[in-house]
């Protein structure tokens, strides 16, 4: 089954060289695909790798961080290749990017309207009176009320919710094919946050684009993703279908994830948890990097790294429990 | 705005009143008087000099002396100097004051047209050559003090290579237009150089290290996710978010220099405020030094005003109401 994807992810390396010796695997070797008008969620704890997954596809790693190799293409086209200014005719325009602070990402000093324009000046040659109007009516799109009083506004003036629809705006503005949200609604309001996710579904199917949704709540996932990857040590170690993936975990980490989400009907105690931290992305542990916190842990974790495995045309895993493919949970 | 500024300005007269209570009481508080400390003609009767104590009020209660120069102070007459026999004081200070704005604002231009780039330039490339170079002589320049940097200048670039001249603010010869003004340009660079040199070297850093910060922010990843260009990120993003904290220091540094000058001044020979100011200290001619004292405390005043009101132009956070 071949279908038209939107992006390709190739064996992408993200490396942080922190000192001589000391290098942070902060994206090892993940390969995925998102298709036309597909939600995909990427999911894992802080420190997972999933934010720094989102940045190499923006090219937006900072220093001493480097895409070590891989390919990413957009549409067949690789991206890696390009310089940087080609690179950032993409940014803003085919992909765009909105961010977990809204009260940091915006620029302090210039008005709403400055700062939407300034994409559409810049990737739509419009003029300074039509990317005014246009401000305008992408603020009216993403549900601003008093738009033509709000471009006039600077960020300091809003609430929360409203910088995070300004933040939406600007990255609907190029009608991008592919919009990446990394926790868009982490920083908000819980009644704000079904709204922000709301809209941008809405937006997704009314532009036509596809989504990248980067988050750490199941729940989110459950109600918007369409397919699910999930993250850990810089790795994906289980990718499914959004039903397949709540309903049938096959990693360890999958299981504890979704048991530590409240349950309605279960009235449990305690939530449970999964216990340790993420190690650090330059200390995993040898053999399967989860197998410092894994329940099901097996002598060969210690030894060998588990390779993602295809259990079915849908659904791969990462971990020795499936080693031969067949289901021993 | 208008109103806060308005305030600000009210707020000044009991500062003033303040300052001028405080220099008073230090000028009086320091022993002898225009007469004493000096070798004085044997032949004339003490008798005579006392009587001139008593006819420039000396000898009055200080409460008096204070409510005398005070009012007077308020009316505009400054006073006459004790050392420049009749000379108002007004005339005084008139006469080198443009002088030494003059040199303050060119040190000032220095500073600013060097500081800036070179901090922003750090910023972008850090560890490169360049920012190393600016790092020794930032720290180079706050360590050596204005006076030695000034007489090493003058024995290396003035004797030595001749290339400006040592002292003065025009050699006399070019009066008028053109002429004249390239003749004190030429004249300000050496004492402009080492007024400006802490400046420089201090805002150097701050620039480069409010720089690194902001190209850390969250809105400048934004503005890259937006696919901006660098020019458009470095100059349009950052820069104006940097220069923020750079202006409340700037309201100081008014103060600064003209505090500096009088350092710098004496070393050059400058005629300006700080030489008359020195000169007065040393000829104990208290009308003058009260009077520069007072004037410098507007000084420092009216650039912390206009810093906050720079600052509320460039920075939207900031509304005074």
């Amino acid at each position: 089954m071949k279908q038209k994807t939107i992006l390709d992810v190739k064996q992408l390396q993200t490396y942080f060289y922190l000192e001589a010796d000391r290098v942070a695997k902060a994206v090892d070797d993940i390969t995925f695909s998102i298709h036309p008008g597909e939600t995909v969620a990427l999911v894992g704890e802080s420190g997972s790798g999933k934010s720094m997954a989102a940045l190499s596809i923006m090219q937006l790693i900072r220093k001493p961080g480097r895409i070590k190799q891989g390919s990413i293409r957009l549409e067949g086209k690789e991206l890696l290749q390009l310089t940087n200014r080609q690179m950032a005719q993409i940014r803003g325009k085919d992909i765009a990017m909105i961010f977990q602070e809204p009260m940091t990402a915006l620029n302090p000093v210039y008005t709403i309207g400055n700062q939407i324009g300034e994409i559409l000046r810049k990737h739509q040659g419009l003029n300074r009176q039509q990317a005014k109007q246009e401000a305008i009516n992408l603020l009216q799109t993403v549900g601003i009320p008093r738009a033509t009083e709000i471009i006039h506004e600077h960020p300091h003036q809003l609430s929360g919710g409203m910088r995070q629809r300004v933040m939406i705006a600007m990255a609907i503005a190029c009608k991008p094919k592919l919009l990446i949200a990394d926790e868009p609604t982490t920083a908000l309001d819980v009644t704000i946050q079904a709204q922000i996710l709301d809209l941008l579904m809405q937006l997704k199917e009314q532009f036509h684009m596809s989504l990248l949704l980067i988050t750490h709540d199941l729940g989110v996932v459950s109600e918007y993703a369409d397919r699910v990857i999930v993250m850990y040590g810089g790795q994906m170690v289980e990718e499914a279908a959004v039903k397949e993936l709540l309903q049938n975990p096959k990693h360890p980490y999958t299981d504890g994830l979704l048991a530590s989400l409240p349950n309605m009907e279960e009235h449990a105690e305690r939530l449970g948890t999964i216990r340790g931290t993420v190690p650090p992305a330059y200390a995993y542990p040898a053999g399967c990097r989860f197998s410092t916190r894994c329940p099901a842990v097996m002598d060969i974790c210690h030894v060998k790294a588990p390779s993602l495995k295809q259990l079915t045309p849908e659904h791969q895993v990462r971990c020795h429990l499936y080693a031969n493919g067949g289901d021993l949970s | 705005m208008y109103a806060y500024t308005i305030r600000r300005v009210l707020i000044f007269i009991p500062m003033l009143i303040m300052l001028s209570i405080i220099v008073f009481g230090l000028a009086k508080a320091a022993p002898g008087d225009p007469f004493t400390g000096k070798i004085l003609d044997p032949t004339v009767d003490p008798e005579v000099f006392e009587q001139q104590r008593e006819a420039l009020g000396l000898n009055d209660p200080i409460p008096v002396q204070y409510a005398r120069w005070a009012s007077a102070m308020a009316t505009g007459d400054f006073g006459t100097s004790m050392y420049y026999k009749g000379k108002s004081v007004q005339s005084l200070i008139q006469e080198r004051a443009l002088n030494t704005i003059y040199l303050g604002l060119f040190s000032l231009a220095i500073t600013i047209l060097v500081a800036i780039p070179i901090g922003m330039y750090s910023a972008r490339n850090p560890y490169s050559l360049l920012d190393y170079s600016a790092t020794t002589f930032g720290f180079m320049g706050l360590a050596i003090p204005n006076f030695f940097f000034g007489l090493v200048a003058i024995y290396l670039l003035s004797i030595k290579l001749g290339w400006f001249p040592a002292q003065g603010t025009i050699s006399g010869t070019e009066i008028g237009g053109w002429e004249e003004w390239k003749s004190r340009l030429h004249h300000m660079v050496l004492p402009g150089i080492t007024l400006g040199l802490a400046g420089t070297a201090s805002y150097m850093r701050y620039m480069r290290s409010e720089m690194l910060d902001v190209l850390k922010s969250d809105y400048i990843r934004t503005a890259r996710a937006k696919g901006m260009g660098e020019r458009n990120i470095l100059y349009k993003q950052a820069l104006r978010n940097a220069i923020i904290p750079i202006i409340t220091l700037m309201g100081f540094e008014f103060g600064a220099l003209l505090s500096g000058a009088i350092i710098t001044e004496q070393v050059f020979n400058y005629p300006g405020i700080g030489t008359l100011f020195i000169n007065s200290i040393m000829n104990r001619d208290y009308p003058v030094i009260m009077a520069i004292t007072l004037l410098l405390g507007v000084a420092i005043l009216i650039g912390n005003l206009l810093a906050d009101i720079f600052y509320s132009l460039v920075d939207p956070r900031i509304r005074y109401d």
